[in-house]
């Protein structure tokens, strides 16, 4: 009744104001008096009023826009996208299906570390009404809602790196579960789309969904995940006429069914029981996309500072967000607590040590020159694409350095104080910082000193500085995984499963016709080693960080935001990718005894061109890959039973057999 | 007053008017309308013309306007107030779920549980499909929002339905089942199947790797999910899988609904040789299974299969038929609901499953039925109960209330009667046809496209059809191989409907005797364990009274139910005996209460065998659906049910459960059936 009331009224009073404005001009001001008389009145009115009718107008429009967004045609869009960018190419499954390729061999996907989802299966009363929705992945709807219960139910146990009492989260099951990360933003979903235009569906295809924060055994142990696993391959040959599977795992994905491929042969009470010609029998190929086969050393930066590039920039930006400590945040003590407890990360800290990834003076990659290798390649690549280092002194062995004078310096210049041995001192922060517990409350100002003044940590000194700082997380760790170098393989003890997952500590089955691709976009610079600085409030807070002020001052230089990079795909540096493929495991060596062949398909990254295009379909990135035409193509011809030779062999862009040749590695 | 507001409005949006005033932003409006009056006077007339018309459409528009902003705000106001109220202050506070009691009592996970959902609950996804359905790929187009069927109903038809030859896949279009526990946890929003239990086992301790959902394509024959979708080897896979990862602990099955048969299907595959079963030999089922806990088991069909094969129509339909007559059938916007949904489920091979299953001797002849007697009071009773809910508290206290005499036994064998008369007369009188008379009649088809096979036969003969009066549940398949006989040949492939004289006759080898539990044995499993659960107290389908259609249109279904039929048991046109509103308890109890009861041929091990009948209570009004449901789907959500799911998967035997729990006649019912054993 008010509402109508009051519309009615003004409505009236429209009709008189324009009946009588043409007959007096006199009277106006008589009227206008009483007009500013009551306008105070109004003046209470109009402003929701004006709110309302502008929410109403944009609320009406909204609708109509949707009716018509709903009304449109559903290949509007497309006609569009044509007209502007001209005409798309066939995505690969309608090519693959035009040239007559049908399913043939089963196909499982790995997913990767933090893609796949996780929901809730019991939790605390702050989690009620969440049981089986998502906490991991999806819109991420409750980090804001409440985030320390977030926090709390994404962190596993600190002793053992299982569940803490009261709370399960458990992966997703299904194709679901990594299929679009978030609403929008696809990991896997491409490349099912175009499996699926072969002939592929629920029955052929597998998503092998792992709880990837618990360390690989102990997926087997909580949840049977390697047994799932196992079982649904078997099911899979069995069911589509004994054609072997075809594996595709994606970044930590690789290195876990690498686990798996040995837990598989393993007997009963460690392994699955399968014999010794499980993987002969049940493997075709195994297509590693990005995979981290040596670890990454984002990881070293996630694990020590809680930091990656993406971290350091912002805090470049606006010094004092991340740090601030007004609204109690915390956010990167939250976040390293949190992501401390998950055993996984640490299944990326580089392998291999100093033979691999490069000592004080030397690495593998040094020498690197983009520019030598744009001109070798003509223009394929975009400018943006290529801020590589140019050939100054990159040394990319020191992969974590304080100050940036250390990281340039000449080896022998270099002081180290050892810090094995130092006395941690005290606890500084017993009582203030409770809430956001680090390892790093427990190290105290001689411990922090002591690590500082060691200077430069190149791959083997890292892990123990890492043992050094976080002594608690590094013991659950190293119960799961090792970072060497296996000097005889046939040692019985690298029968245990924690050097399962270390390419260079196990020897690959016994599957001669088994093939393995390592598949990785290049073309991205990746993040190689860092220049790290003492914060300068060492109470609460992660007394490292990295030193973001160090960078060239050639725009094309390496070194950006204290972070020196190389060539990979944005995470992983090719190194690491296409090692083990290009020479680890190449030929008969002692790693791959039974000669199984490998492949190294490198994928150039082609920034998308216009926006149209959203995440592009020539990327490199390390997860914007899985949509680049040129992969899926390849994955669907393997899975199609194309062999490797059929692929047409290896496909380089960089200089990673040269990088290979300099790593002395027995083989 | 806001006529001031509305010069405002018009300078901003006015770009003429704008100009004149571009000089002041009109803060104060007295000057405004001044500054408006004086340099206006030229061209006041003509000014004050358009302004008129100008200010009648605003003001329409902009009240419009203000009243969706209104509502707008408001309406998020309250969503935003919604979302910060604490949870505990949303709802009232419900009693406590029997999860969280059973496990203050100590009970926690043990057995693996496999789910086997039942029809139309599963959702399917689009796999590959025709242009039309561009943009839909893997998107639910059975199950979740149905916003399918609003936006393209043809396209969605075309492609939920199958091939009418094969039973299979029409080529060009993959639908396929969802798999996991998203398949069937929720049928759409809100509207819960398999996630209550769900979340009451996880309560206990049950978690994706001890919890398996099987589901499978429900439109196809139960072999055919086995030849397409490789669906049975799935269930057996996962069967052994968590019996190994879960300590060689037995599973628990759980199924519902169709999925009864289904699994039975799946004892007797998962035992026979590779070619046509799973090689699991002999003992696997002893080996594996621990209980097999149906609920609302359709062992024996039912009779909406029939009215569903028959007329495309059930009790709903026929009731919207009686308030709107002509809706359904209006040809105006080329609608013809009933005929397309008659024409895509006659392509499901699955609703042929459904079909009564032994003949005369279970569902009755012309003149007697199990159910006959008083069964049809308490019937009727309930069926007032459940529809005026003023009655509820009448129910405690009149067990022996007010009862309804009826002149005529209702005569519950006759499953199909063509007219009430028909329906009542003693047998003797009734008009027969033999049925190699039906057989001879030689179909001509007059219309262009057919759409059903209806189409194929011309008016006599459908007349002579109407003059045989009655059909029992043997005859009915008569009458349906005539008026379906591509349907019933495909289905017939895969489905049997009798009884078997002689168990050890190989031709029971094959698997389409498999989901009739009449014509197979149960494995060779003395320890399983099988229940069945069910709710009774509402009134349920069993026989209808049909009349021909007036309509003489082509395409058009030329049977319905004549809902003008009243009286006794008998209600718009259909006859209801007790049940879960689509089991009949003699189909639901049966097998348990006597075909299977100690060691008889259908049952040579002597599996045990339990019923848990669950008394249907009506939800008061913010319960939702209820805790003491009885009906078909919403029992899922009954606690008393899940309770005895959760003890039987934490180890508890039948006995320890309470043995048997009977409320309705089914044991007098099983008497009366007589069959041997």
């Amino acid at each position: 009744m008010a509402i109508i009331r009051r519309r009615k009224q003004p409505e009236d009073e429209t009709q008189q104001h324009l009946d009588s404005k043409p007959d007096e001009d006199d009277d106006k001001e008589a009227k206008a008096l009483t007009k500013s008389g009551k306008k105070n009145k109004i003046k209470n009115y109009s402003c929701v009023d004006n709110c309302c009718w502008f929410i109403g107008c944009v609320c009406s429009v909204w609708w109509l826009l949707l009716f018509l967004y709903n009304a449109m045609p559903a290949s509007f869009p497309q006609f569009v996208t044509e007209a502007i960018s001209g005409l798309f190419p066939d995505p690969p499954g309608v090519k693959c299906l035009k040239e007559g390729l049908k399913v043939k061999h089963p196909v499982m996907f790995v997913p990767g570390i933090v893609t796949g989802g996780l929901e809730l299966w019991e939790g605390h009363e702050c989690m009620d009404g969440l049981f089986r929705k998502r906490l991991w992945g999806g819109t991420f709807g409750e980090v804001y809602k409440r985030p320390s219960c977030w926090v709390q139910h994404m962190s596993l146990d600190n002793k053992t790196g299982m569940d803490p009492p009261g709370i399960r989260v458990r992966p997703v099951n299904g194709l679901v579960a990594a299929d679009y990360f978030a609403p929008g933003y696809f990991v896997w979903a491409v490349l099912i789309a175009n499996l699926a235009r072969v002939g592929y569906e629920e029955k052929n295809m597998y998503m092998a969904a792992y709880d990837w924060r618990l360390s690989f055994q102990n997926t087997e142990v909580r949840d049977q995940t390697l047994s799932r696993i196992k079982s649904n391959i078997e099911l899979m040959v069995a069911t589509n006429g004994g054609k072997k599977a075809v594996i595709i795992p994606h970044s930590m994905g690789v290195i876990y069914f690498l686990h798996f491929m040995k837990w598989v042969e393993a007997p009963a009470p460690m392994g699955g029981g399968g014999g010794p010609d499980w993987c002969a029998k049940h493997i075709k190929a195994v297509m590693n996309i990005g995979g981290p086969f040596l670890g990454v050393p984002k990881a070293v930066a996630g694990l020590f500072s809680a930091e990656a590039k993406d971290v350091a920039s912002v805090r470049a930006l606006a010094p004092g967000v991340l740090d601030s400590d007004l609204f109690q945040i915390q956010t990167l003590q939250h976040v390293m607590r949190m992501s401390r407890t998950w055993d996984s990360t640490m299944s990326m800290i580089p392998k291999g040590g100093n033979t691999i990834w490069g000592d004080l003076g030397w690495s593998p990659e040094e020498g690197y020159s983009p520019i030598k290798k744009r001109n070798g390649k003509n223009d394929t690549e975009n400018e943006s694409a290529s801020k590589e280092c140019e050939a100054s002194y990159a040394n990319y062995g020191r992969i974590i350095s304080f100050g940036r004078d250390v990281a340039e310096a000449p080896s022998s210049e270099i002081e180290r104080i050892e810090f094995r041995g130092a006395v941690k001192g005290n606890n500084v922060a017993n009582n203030t910082c409770r809430a956001v517990w680090t390892e790093y409350h427990d190290m105290g100002f001689g411990g922090i000193k002591a690590v500082a003044e060691y200077k430069v940590y190149t791959a083997d000194d890292i892990v123990e500085m890492l043992e050094f700082v976080a002594p608690k997380m590094m013991e659950r760790g190293s119960a799961h995984f090792t970072y060497g170098i296996a000097d005889n393989l046939d040692d019985p003890k690298y029968a245990h499963y924690k050097y399962w997952s270390n390419p260079l500590e196990t020897k690959l089955p016994n599957a001669p016709d088994m093939e393995i691709y390592s598949m990785y976009g290049v073309g991205i610079p990746t993040e190689r080693a860092y220049v790290y600085k003492l914060t300068p409030a060492a109470e609460c807070y992660i007394p490292f960080q990295i030193d973001t002020s160090a960078k060239d001052k050639n725009e094309y230089g390496c070194l950006k935001d204290g972070v020196y990079t190389v060539d990979g795909d944005e995470t992983v540096p090719a190194l690491s990718a296409g090692f083990m493929c290009a020479k680890g495991w190449r030929g008969k060596t002692r790693f791959n005894p039974s000669g199984i062949k490998t492949y190294v398909r490198e994928y150039e990254h082609n920034p998308p061109s216009n926006i149209l295009e959203g995440r592009g379909t020539q990327s490199g990135a390390h997860v914007d890959i899985m949509g680049n035409f040129q992969l899926i193509e390849d994955v669907i011809r393997v899975a199609a039973g194309a062999t490797g030779e059929e692929l047409g062999g290896d496909q380089v862009y960089t200089d990673i057999f040269e990088w290979s040749e300099k790593i002395n590695l027995r083989l | 007053m806001a006529s001031v507001l509305r010069y405002r409005k018009l300078c901003i949006t006015e770009p003429m008017l704008r100009s004149y005033e571009s000089s002041e932003t009109p803060k104060d409006e007295k000057q405004a309308i001044e500054t408006l009056k004086v340099d206006k006077k030229q061209e006041k007339s003509q000014t004050i013309e358009k302004l008129k018309n100008k200010k009648k459409t605003w003001g329409c528009v902009n009240s419009c306007c203000w009243f969706i902003g209104c509502m707008c705000t408001t309406w998020w106001l309250l969503l935003f107030l919604y979302h910060c109220c604490p949870v505990s202050l949303v709802g009232f506070k419900g009693p406590e779920p029997p999860g969280v009691r059973l496990k203050n009592e100590g009970l926690s996970a043990l057995h693996p549980v496999v789910l086997v959902p039942g029809m139309v609950t599963v959702g399917l996804e689009l796999w590959e499909g025709r242009p039309c359905s561009r943009g839909l790929f893997r998107k639910r187009l059975w199950g979740g929002s149905f916003t399918g069927i609003l936006n393209r109903p043809l396209c969605w038809l075309e492609h939920l339905s199958l091939d009418n030859e094969t039973g299979l896949d029409p080529p060009g279009i993959r639908v396929r089942p969802v798999p996991g526990l998203v398949a069937a946890d929720y049928f759409a929003p809100g509207y819960f199947v398999w996630a209550v239990l769900i979340e009451n086992l996880a309560t206990i301790g049950y978690e994706g790797k001890n919890m398996y959902m099987a589901t499978y394509d429900w439109r196809l024959s139960f072999q055919n999910t086995e030849i397409r979708d490789q669906s049975l080897s799935r269930l057996k896979a996962n069967i052994e899988l968590m019996y190994v990862t879960n300590g060689n602990k037995k599973v628990v099955v759980v199924p519902h609904s169709m999925g009864v048969t289904y699994f039975l299907h799946f004892l007797k595959w998962v035992e026979a040789p590779p070619p046509m079963g799973g090689g699991g030999g002999p003992g696997w089922c002893a080996k594996h299974i621990k209980s097999i806990m149906n609920i609302g088991p359709a062992f024996l069909g039912i009779p909406k299969a029939v009215s569903a094969m028959f007329s495309a129509e059930a009790r709903e339909v026929a009731f919207i038929r009686a308030m709107d007559p002509g809706f359904l059938d209006s040809e105006i916007l080329g609608l013809k609901t009933m005929e397309h949904m008659m024409r895509v489920t006659r392509t499901w091979d699955s609703l042929i499953s459904l079909l009564p299953k032994g003949g005369d001797p279970i569902w009755g002849d012309l003149d007697s039925a199990p159910e006959d007697g008083h069964e049809c009071h308490f019937e009727t009773k309930s069926y007032f109960q459940s529809n005026s809910r003023e009655n509820n508290n009448s129910r405690n206290k009149d067990s022996t209330g007010p009862r309804i005499q009826l002149k005529h036994r209702t005569k519950y064998g006759r499953i199909i009667s063509f007219g009430k008369t028909a329906s009542e007369q003693h047998s003797s009188k009734l008009h027969k046809v033999a049925p190699m008379e039906l057989m001879q009649v030689i179909s001509n088809a007059t219309c262009g496209e057919i759409w059903t096979e209806y189409g194929k036969i011309n008016r006599k003969n459908i007349q002579k059809l109407a003059d045989n009066k009655a059909y029992t549940a043997e005859t009915f398949i008569h009458l349906l191989r005539y008026v379906a006989p591509k349907t019933m040949q495909r289905a017939e492939a895969h489905f049997s409907h009798g009884i078997a004289t002689d168990l050890d006759d190989p031709k029971y080898a094959h698997y389409k005797y498999w989901s009739n539990p009449l014509e197979t044995k149960l494995p060779d499993a003395p320890e399983m364990e099988i229940y069945t659960l069910y709710g009774v107290g509402i009134p349920t389908e069993r026989s209808y009274v049909y009349k021909l259609s007036p309509s003489d249109k082509c395409n058009s279904i030329p049977f319905r139910i004549d809902s003008s039929a009243e009286g006794g048991c008998l209600r718009g046109g259909i006859y209801f005996v007790d049940g879960d509103e689509s089991v009949p308890v003699i189909s639901a109890g049966f097998m348990c209460a006597k075909g299977w009861r100690g060691k008889t041929r259908f049952n040579p091990s002597g599996s045990a065998t339990y019923i848990r009948e669950y008394r249907h209570k009506p939800p008061g009004f913010l319960e939702g659906r209820g805790l003491e449901s009885g009906h078909h789907v919403d029992i899922m959500g009954n606690a008393a049910l899940i309770e005895d799911v959760l003890r039987v998967a934490a180890g508890a035997s039948g006995e320890d459960i309470g043995g048997d729990r009977i409320y309705s006649d089914i044991l007098k019912m099983s008497d009366r059936v007589n069959i041997e054993l």
